[in-house]
Parts: structure tokens; C-alpha cells; sequence
């Protein structure tokens, strides 16, 4: 399953370094492949480096692309973590 | 002198990061830079156990941060998520597989491979706009570090090793350095790198010590076992503080408790007792970096500016435009609406550069202040000049040190009308109406107030001066030190005498002495009618508090209460008993 889906970062500093670390934690519990793209880059869900280098201030938009038999799950949960501005206050 | 006295007061000042105050000893953390050794492989054959050095010192890196995070386990909080961060960067394996692909294509050595692929991450790093996203590349270089050190084999000086209680200083440190600290004897953290948006010095806030980062210098002027006072609160390091300061920076850091913040909360509102009796709350600084903290503690001007430091740090005399533009920014401060220079005050063994002036035996009562200035003219003069300059950026005055009869106020403001005259044939923008005002500090200024209030404009107490020549106590001489008492009831009927003195003359009368930061002493002082309190300025919040709760003629009976005591325990006691049932939180900071 193959699953797009276009988010904005509602978060006061976008993705920062703790931000990051959550997305990477997320995508690790999942088989499936995760993507993020910004303006033609591409950053791997799984590597920190890769969504820090993607520099991503707050409001900025991204695409999620996620492929695998649990893709439902890990696009709704990383949803959900976008969302709640990665549990900042 | 012995060499401890010889060695040089040395202010640096950063950026400071994580609020608090420290003295203690430095503990110069020796970080060098792992020497990275370069070479092509001698043949293709080599990549496969290079590959696998590098991964060694990949698992090797991370057993150290685990270490670290098991130490840490038990707190909560930003530290141990910080090590993550670390340990999710050394997995990362996109930044793994970039160095296996420099090594293997270029068949270099690990270390080579590893550096290519952090510069760049740094070229990618740099051409970000957001500032805190472009400081991510510290932690990426940390970690690089890490593993270097582990590809070089060497072991590396850990914070957890030092058993003593120290302030650390370093070139640098990394997030995984300052999370280790909040376990051990860290007092605080000084360092040449980094910013208000550095992973360290976040650490640092949620640890609770204080910390000033962004010094460029500190490793080069300071050594293991100096004495250091780190104030995080304004970014301010002193290296070697003299005696005064010591004891100076001793009470602010009294006046620093943990629950500032609720306190700073209304540290802006007035200074005005329910009765409608206000009081104009000034700060005592002496560094410009001072005064946004002062600011935000309540202050609305400066009751006293210390120009001593305009003097230390450097090898010469300061010029006229280096003068001008400290009074320049201390009256342009934001949020400063008020400030009161005062002319040097120190003795002769500040100069080092002018022998006549030697060590004296006595230099509480030798050649200092304005007995220094009134002998070393043309020093004045150039302080007087840059004074009168800033002076027409604000509401702004002169005040002199240590007067003690009416000949010196008058030496003193002759030389302020030559100044001005000189200033007004030169054509250059002065302020003719400057107000002019004296510390009142010596006993027998005390007895001329009458006289000496015909001259000036106001009167500021200075009580630590004044405590110490009229009780005859050396504050520096701990045998005698418990003798040094703000209630003794000489004091009280000196700072009446002066304060009605001031007023049948018209002129202001403001207290900036320790005493004014008291809150014990707090109602008393508003019982004296003081027009002013000008106090380091931690102490604002508290004592702005005890005015806006108290009323004048409540505290106008407390005083006339204790002024028919004769002896300064009763009176102690009273205040003390009173204060505590009074205003119970805002006492605690006397306790210690």
C-alpha cells in the first residue's frame, strides 16, 4: 500500500533536532518505507540527518510518502505526532 | 603582596544562558581536537576492516553515550533526550552509509571518509536560513568528534571523573558533556563557543546551573584553580575577583532563589506602598551587560553605575571615548529611564601602571575616590567630559564617592564648571543642568549634611561604607565582621539625620548601599522616607513586593518603634520577629 498525504508544521520551531528525533522513532516501528519531500528534496523517515537536513521552519509543508503493509498505521501516527506540535508546549 | 593578590582581575563577558549566580574554583577542561591522520589505503584489499574500524568506533561511541544516559536515568528531562538525539545520529544510516561510500570509493582511511562526509553536512548546514536549524551542526560535529576519538583510540577526560565541586571551562562542550553535570559537582559552566540556541546551553537551563557561553577567550585567560564568578544571569565572568567584588557578587547570588520567575512576574509594577507613598527603585551595576536583567527585575533606572571596570582589563587609561560610551549605553538601555554615574572610586592600587601610587597599610581610608580625583585632575576631568557628554542621551547624574566635608564637594564641582566651560568654547553638546549629587558614606559627612544638602542636587547613602567608618569595622576581617550591623541604632540615627537633613533642604535623599537590597530592612527604610532604593538587581522583585504591601505610616511606627531601642540585638530582633510574621516569603533569602 502506498499512501500521500500533504502536512504543515504547526510547531513554534518546525523541525528541530527534538522534533526530528520523534519522527525518526516513529518510523522505525514500521516496515514500511517513509519519504518526506520539500520543495524536490528527500529525506528518509528513518535517518535524522536526512529530515534536519530538510530545514523545515515552522509552517512549512511537506509531503509524507508512505509505502508498505503498514502504511495506514505509520502515516496516522505520524499525523497525529505533527499535529500535536511533537508534544511542545 | 603575596601572589595570590597579584593576580589580575580579568571580566570577560558572553552570552548568558542559564540564569544563576557562582563563585568557585575553575576547572580548565583540556578538550584537544582529535588529530585526524589522512591517508589513501595502500590497496583495495584494506576497505573491508577499515569498514569495520569505523563501525567499531561507531558502537564504541555509542556504549559511551548509554553510559552516560544509565547515569543519567534517573532524571527526567532534556539531558538524557539529548543523548538520544547523539545516539540516533551515530546510527544514522544515511550519514553511515555516505562514509562507507567516500571509504570505499575513494579507498581512504575511516577518519578521511568520516571528515568528507561532515564537511558536507557543514555546507548543507551553513546555507540554512534558520538560525537554531543552522546550529544543528553542532551536534552532528559532536558526535563526529566522539567517534574520531574512538577511531584514534584515546581516552577522553570525562566530567564524571572530577570529584571536586568546580566551574567548568572549555573551549566547547557538547550536550552529552553538560547533561553529566547535573549528577556531579558541576557549580556552573563557562565556555569560549556557542549560543542562546546551542543544545548545551538548553541543558544547562533545565539543569538548573548557571552558565555563559560565547567568552572566545576564557581558556586563554584563566587557569585551573582560579578563582571565577559566573553570572548567568547577564553573561558576565570575572577571573580573580578582588575581595570587593567577591563579597559583592557573595549577596547578589543571596538574592538569587529558585522561584525568580514568579517573582519577575510583577517586578514591573510600581514601587508604591497602598498609602501612595512611591519610591523610585534603581539597580547598582556595573557592567552595561547588567542592565536587561535589571530591567526585567523592576528596575527603571540606575541608582548607581560602578565605572571602576571601565578602568580594569586594560593596560592603559581609558580615553574619553571608551568612558563616553559605556554612559552612553548604560542611559540608552532599553527600559532605563534614569541613571546616576558615579566618578571612580578605588584607591591607588588600581593603577598598576603608576607606582607613586603604592599599596597602602589602610586603603579604606587612604588616597581613593574623590580624594584620588581631586590629586589626579586630568583622570577626572576625562571622566567628567564623556559624563557630561552622554548626558544629553537622558536623565542622567553625577555623583561623587566618599565626600567628607564641604572643601571637597566644592574642589569637586569647580572642576565640573571648567569641564563644562571647556566643553561649551568647544562647541560639543553637553548638559549644562546636570544634576549633581554625593555619597554620603563618611560619618562627618553625616554631620555636615545640612551644609553639604545647600550644594547638591541629592544624596545617595551609601551604607556599606558608612556602616563600616562608623562602627569602626573592617567588613573584609572576618574576626570582626559580626560586629558590622545596618540596625545598630547609631546607623538608624545616622541615615535620619541625613535623610532630614536632605529634606528641609529640598533635595532627594536615596540609599544605594546593601542595605537597600535588605528586605529585613525593607519597612524600615520606607519608615525614613526615602525617595530612592537603588540595590543589585535580584533583590528588586522582593522589596517592591514588601513596598506595594506595606503601607508608609505602618512603617513609619516600625521605625519609631525600634529608634527608641539602644541596643542593635533589640532592635534586630523586633525588626526581624516583625518581618518575618509580616512578609514570611520574602525573607528566605536571608536565611543562609
Amino acid at each position: 500500500m502506498r499512501i500521500v498525504e500533504r502536512v504543515t508544521l504547526k510547531n513554534e520551531l518546525g523541525l528541530h533536532a527534538r522534533a526530528a528525533a520523534k519522527i525518526v522513532k516513529v518510523s522505525d516501528k514500521y516496515q514500511s518505507r517513509i519519504v518526506f519531500e520539500r520543495d524536490g528534496m528527500q529525506a528518509d523517515g528513518s535517518s535524522i540527518l536526512d529530515i534536519l537536513v530538510l530545514a523545515c521552519p515552522k509552517g512549512s509543508s511537506l509531503t509524507m510518502e508512505v509505502d508498505g503493509v503498514d502504511a495506514r498505521k505509520a502515516i496516522d501516527e505520524l499525523c497525529e505526532l505533527i499535529e500535536n506540535k511533537f508534544g511542545e508546549m | 603582596m603575596d601572589t595570590e593578590e597579584l593576580r589580575e582581575t580579568v571580566v570577560l563577558t558572553g552570552i548568558g544562558v542559564s540564569p544563576g549566580i557562582v563563585c568557585g574554583k575553575a576547572y580548565v577542561l583540556s578538550r584537544q581536537e582529535v588529530r585526524v591522520p589522512q591517508y589513501v589505503l595502500s590497496s583495495k584489499a584494506h576497505v573491508p576492516d577499515e569498514v569495520k574500524r569505523f563501525h567499531k568506533a561507531l558502537e564504541d561511541s555509542e556504549k559511551e553515550l548509554s553510559d552516560i544516559k544509565k547515569k543519567l536515568k534517573d532524571l527526567e528531562g532534556i539531558g538524557p533526550m539529548f543523548i538520544d538525539i547523539n545516539i540516533m545520529l551515530l546510527r544514522d544510516k544515511v550519514f553511515i552509509k555516505k562514509t562507507e561510500k567516500n571509504l570505499e570509493e575513494e579507498n581512504i582511511n575511516a577518519e578521511w571518509a568520516l571528515k568528507k562526509t561532515i564537511e558536507g553536512y557543514r555546507a548543507i548546514f551553513e546555507g540554512m536560513a534558520d538560525e537554531y536549524l543552522r546550529g544543528r551542526i553542532k551536534d552532528v560535529e559532536d558526535v563526529a568528534q566522539r567517534i574520531l576519538r574512538n577511531l584514534s583510540g584515546k581516552k577522553h577526560e570525562k566530567i564524571s571523573d572530577i570529584d571536586e565541586e568546580v566551574i567548568i571551562i572549555a573551549k566547547d562542550l557538547s550536550p552529552a558533556d553538560t547533561a553529566q553535570m547535573s549528577e556531579e559537582k558541576i557549580l556552573g559552566f563557562a565556555i569560549d563557543m556557542g549560543g542562546k540556541t546551542s543544545h548545551t546551553a538548553i541543558i544547562a537551563k533545565s539543569i538548573e546551573i548557571p552558565a555563559v557561553v560565547g567568552l572566545e577567550r576564557i581558556t586563554s585567560e584563566i587557569a585551573t584553580n582560579d578563582t571565577i564568578i559566573v553570572d548567568g544571569n547577564s553573561g558576565v565572568v570575572i577571573i580573580n575577583p578582588s575581595p570587593d567584588i567577591l563579597k559583592r557578587y557573595e549577596n547578589k547570588k543571596r538574592h538569587f532563589l529558585t522561584r525568580e520567575e514568579d517573582l519577575l512576574k510583577d517586578a514591573h509594577l510600581s514601587a508604591t506602598t497602598k498609602d501612595n507613598y512611591s519610591i523610585h527603585i534603581g539597580a547598582n551595576i556595573e557592567f552595561i551587560e547588567e542592565i536587561p536583567s535589571a530591567v526585567i527585575h523592576g528596575a527603571n533606572g540606575v541608582g548607581l553605575y560602578r565605572t571602576e571596570f571601565i578602568y580594569v582589563n586594560k593596560k592603559r587609561l581609558p580615553t574619553e571615548e571608551e568612558h563616553f560610551s559605556n554612559y552612553k549605553c548604560v542611559i540608552e538601555g532599553e527600559g532605563i529611564e534614569w541613571a546616576t554615574i558615579r566618578t571612580f572610586d578605588f584607591g591607588g592600587d588600581k593603577f598598576m601602571s603608576d607606582p607613586r601610587l603604592a599599596e597602602e597599610i589602610n586603603p579604606a581610608m587612604g588616597l581613593r575616590a574623590i580624594r584620588l580625583c581631586l590629586r589626579e585632575v586630568e583622570l577626572f576631568r576625562v571622566q567628567l567630559k564623556a559624563i557630561l557628554r552622554a548626558s544629553v542621551y537622558g536623565r542622567m547624574g553625577i555623583m561623587f564617592p566618599m565626600i567628607s566635608g564641604v572643601e571637597e564637594l566644592r574642589a569637586a564641582k569647580k572642576i565640573v564648571e571648567e569641564v563644562k566651560a571647556e566643553l561649551r568654547s568647544e562647541g560639543v553638546p553637553a548638559n549644562d543642568n546636570i544634576e549633581i549629587g554625593i555619597m554620603i558614606e563618611v560619618p562627618s559627612a553625616v554631620m555636615m549634611a545640612e551644609n553639604l544638602a545647600e550644594e547638591v542636587d541629592f544624596f545617595s547613602i551609601g551604607t556599606n561604607d558608612l556602616i563600616q567608618y562608623a562602627l569602626a569595622i573592617d567588613r573584609v576581617n572576618e574576626r570582626v565582621s559580626y560586629l558590622y550591623r545596618p540596625l545598630h541604632p547609631a546607623i538608624l540615627k545616622l541615615i535620619k539625620h541625613v535623610v532630614d537633613a536632605g529634606h528641609n533642604a529640598g533635595i532627594k535623599v536615596n540609599m544605594c548601599g546593601e542595605m537597600a537590597g535588605d528586605t529585613l530592612c525593607t519597612m524600615v527604610l520606607i519608615g525614613f522616607e526615602l525617595d530612592g532604593l537603588s540595590m543589585t538587581p535580584l533583590a528588586i522583585p522582593r522589596v517592591k513586593r514588601i513596598i506595594r504591601e506595606s503601607t508608609l505610616e505602618e512603617s513609619k511606627k516600625l521605625l519609631q518603634k525600634v529608634m527608641t531601642f539602644s541596643v542593635a540585638s533589640d532592635i534586630e530582633e523586633y525588626v526581624e520577629t516583625y518581618m518575618r510574621k509580616r512578609f514570611p516569603e520574602y525573607l528566605q533569602a536571608n536565611n543562609d
